[in-house]
């Protein structure tokens, strides 16, 4: 259908045949990419939260944060007593922080593919929702990366695990998949940073367009002189295509080196070869479920009604299915190879998980990975149901959060030598801290949705210039110009 | 400048010698500054002892047999402990043939004690508490390790070194015996030797060499442990 070059995008006018037109409105209640409004609407739509707060906004700030000191005070209780405060024994040496650790990187990674991957691909769905799957990853990233240092003995020395120069010329040991795993977090932690800077440019050069007095200084400041020339936008262009194919390679490498963490140790239940992918794919995997989740809550708190609309919902439904057949045969080979070596200590550590003490969390992580997914996510309904997809991201996110609980302190309690076996209890402290690293998430993304648009409008508006509606026969189907 | 000579420092442990008794522990203990735990951090799981008697049962009641089984650091030559450090707290010196733990640049990942099969190392959760007369008994040449760091048996290596650097001094070789770690020293039934393996004439060389019953601890995990132990009759200690 012939594009009228006199009238702007979003006053297209409607087609006369009243078949034609009803195909259109359909077409426009579906896609986003089919329904432009004028910029200036779709503007204000992006910034109303940033501009008016409601009562629940302070309400939920408060408590947020309130947990967040809670969090703090509690290192500060366990670095002035002792670790020894915490459920950490001997064998268990590692626990609930590791687990958060391992779960909080996992969040990290599908902001990036979802940006990145699903950008190369050229998948249409992650438009509006990238820059909500970005600061997922970098929020989370951040709060990751707190975790090894709350989880040392002497958290105060941490600084020894940095190559920085000294007179003593004592280095780092980069024999230590720490060492790696640290090289590989803050290369990916910057990466995500510039990556989603870059792609928030012209976002932040409209927010200095529409502010005044003190706000229009900062954005002005943040958006390095943006003035959408065509030069600029070649440019980000590049950079953008840059940081896509070289953050891909890094992120598959940051979660491999996670579970390097665990699968170079002698450990039963860690000394696996299939680790590398099986992380990577868990990694997606619940940091799609978290990603669902951040956007789920944006819709019905921020009123994105027009940004987030079933098709992305079915989108990453269909995607979140996808990943849980890939875990769950990541899964069955990590499981099959011991199960079928019957190793005496990997015995001991299966009977435990399917009719021993664990066998709670080993049930209620093949439910929430495997069960609940793969029995609802195939149904288009289910998949454009909120509460349905709420509810299933968040089993999920739990399961996945299960699967390293498995993994570290439950794996760990098993051990070549049975006297030495044991189990970890949870104690006070890590439970708070652990609170508080979930609130630490939620407060910095809920303060960035007041600061920063949380939906990138130049890729929604970028994407309805690219698509069109084509007449074949009778019908109109949707159509995407690609330039060179 | 002399120099001092190569080492291979090996503990033996005869199991059908052993009785249990747990002097070595204690001796242990009161050698090398190792804190005593209160009873309800044993229960958690975090009693310290660098060397244990660990009891295995065997056969159903009335009709039972208690094996112990001492277990220190086995100073692997291939300790699966020292690579994943990232800040080179446990390192390994070849002369001795010794995995070394330096307490002062052990910032407590705990990563080691993850990777340690053999469950030797032990974590300071808290700073260590010598109660009543305990503190006048702390051995000078030892440090007290403070919270937060990770330590280990040593074999004694501040007598290994005294010993070493006085027949350095006297300008002859160190005796076969002269040292030995305050487990061996005390143990009443002399289940425990030590010595230089290198040493062809050494007790330890001796009772160990082309010994039918020589065996060492999980020795297929390639960790190359330096202790050996000698099977006790009719044992089933995992070989």
């Amino acid at each position: 259908m012939a594009v009228s070059k006199d009238v702007p995008l979003w006053q297209q006018p409607v087609p006369e045949s009243a078949e034609e037109a009803a195909q259109m409105e359909h077409h426009r209640r579906v896609r986003l990419t089919l329904d432009p409004v004028a910029p200036v609407q779709a503007q204000q739509m992006i910034m109303e939260p940033m501009r008016r707060q409601t009562l629940r906004f302070y309400v939920i700030f408060v408590i947020l944060f309130g947990l967040v000191i809670t969090e703090l005070i509690t290192w500060v209780y366990q670095m002035w007593w002792g670790l020894g405060v915490t459920g950490l024994t001997r064998p268990t040496m590692w626990a609930v922080y590791i687990v958060n650790f391992v779960y909080f990187i996992g969040i990290g990674h599908a902001g990036t593919f979802i940006s990145a991957a699903l950008r190369a691909l050229k998948v249409e769905y992650r438009r509006p929702i990238s820059r909500a799957a970005e600061i997922v990853t970098v929020f989370a990233l951040a709060t990751a990366g707190t975790f090894p240092i709350i989880h040392l003995g002497r958290s105060w020395k941490f600084y020894w695990l940095l190559p920085y120069p000294n007179e003593r010329q004592i280095w780092p040991s980069y024999h230590s998949p720490l060492l790696w795993d640290l090289t590989a977090i803050l290369t990916y932690l910057s990466c995500s940073i510039l990556f989603a800077y870059i792609a928030m440019l012209p976002d932040l050069a409209m927010l200095r367009d529409r502010s005044t007095g003190r706000w229009r200084l900062f954005y002005r400041i943040l958006a390095l002189g943006w003035r959408g020339s065509e030069q600029e936008w070649h440019n980000q262009e590049t950079a953008l295509n840059v940081f896509t194919y070289a953050i891909i390679p890094v992120m598959f490498s940051v979660h491999t080196i996670v579970s390097w963490d665990f699968a170079m140790a002698l450990q039963p239940g860690w000394h696996s070869t299939v680790f590398g992918p099986y992380f990577v794919i868990g990694a997606l995997f619940s940091g799609a479920g978290a990603v669902i989740l951040a956007l789920i809550l944006l819709k019905k708190t921020l009123h994105l009604d027009y940004f987030l609309r079933d098709e992305h919902f079915n989108g990453m439904g269909i995607f979140l299915l996808l990943l849980s057949m890939a875990w769950a045969y990541f899964y069955f080979n990590d499981y099959l190879a011991p199960w079928y070596g019957k190793a005496p200590a990997d015995v001991v550590l299966y009977n435990q998980l399917s009719h021993g003490y664990a066998a709670p969390f080993w049930y209620t992580m093949l439910f929430a990975n495997i069960v609940l997914p793969w029995a609802t996510l195939w149904s288009r309904k289910i998949r454009t149901n909120l509460g349905a997809m709420f509810f299933i991201a968040l089993m999920v996110n739990v399961g996945m959060y299960i699967e390293r609980v498995i993994i570290i302190p439950i794996s760990l309690g098993v051990n070549e030598l049975p006297y030495d076996w044991g189990r970890y209890p949870l104690r006070l402290p890590e439970t708070l801290i652990t609170i508080g690293a979930f609130s630490l998430v939620g407060f910095l993304y809920i303060l960035f949705t007041r600061f920063f648009p949380i939906i990138p409008y130049w890729e929604v508006f970028e994407g309805q210039i690219v698509h069109k509606v084509q007449r074949i026969g009778k019908a109109l189907i949707p159509a995407r110009s690609e330039p060179d | 400048m002399a120099e001092f000579p190569t080492r291979k420092w090996q503990m033996m442990v005869d199991l059908d010698k052993c009785t249990g008794c747990g002097a070595c522990v204690v001796a242990c203990h009161a050698e090398n500054n190792v804190p005593i735990q209160t009873e309800q951090e044993t229960v958690r799981g975090r009693s310290m002892h660098w060397i244990r008697i660990e009891r295995y049962w065997e056969g159903e009641w009335p009709d039972v047999k208690a094996r112990y089984l001492p277990v220190m650091c086995q100073q692997c030559e291939n300790a699966p402990c020292e690579p994943v450090c990232p800040v080179y707290a446990t390192v390994h010196s070849e002369r001795e043939n010794l995995n070394l733990q330096v307490y002062n640049r052990c910032v407590g990942t705990r990563y080691c004690q993850n990777n340690d099969p053999y469950k030797v190392r032990f974590f300071n959760w808290f700073d260590p508490q010598f109660e009543g007369l305990l503190i006048n008994q702390l051995n000078p040449d030892v440090t007290v390790r403070t919270a937060g760091v990770m330590e280990k048996c040593t074999f004694c290596v501040q007598r290994i070194r005294r010993g070493e650097e006085k027949a350095l001094v006297e300008h002859r070789d160190l005796k076969d015996g002269e040292v030995t770690p305050a487990c061996v020293q005390a143990c009443p039934s002399e289940a425990l030797v030590f010595g230089d393996l290198n040493d062809p004439n050494s007790k330890i060389s001796q009772l160990t060499q082309n010994n039918q019953r020589n065996f060492r601890l999980l020795d297929e995990l390639g960790t190359k442990p330096q202790a050996i132990y000698l099977k006790a009759g009719q044992s089933n200690v995992q070989v």
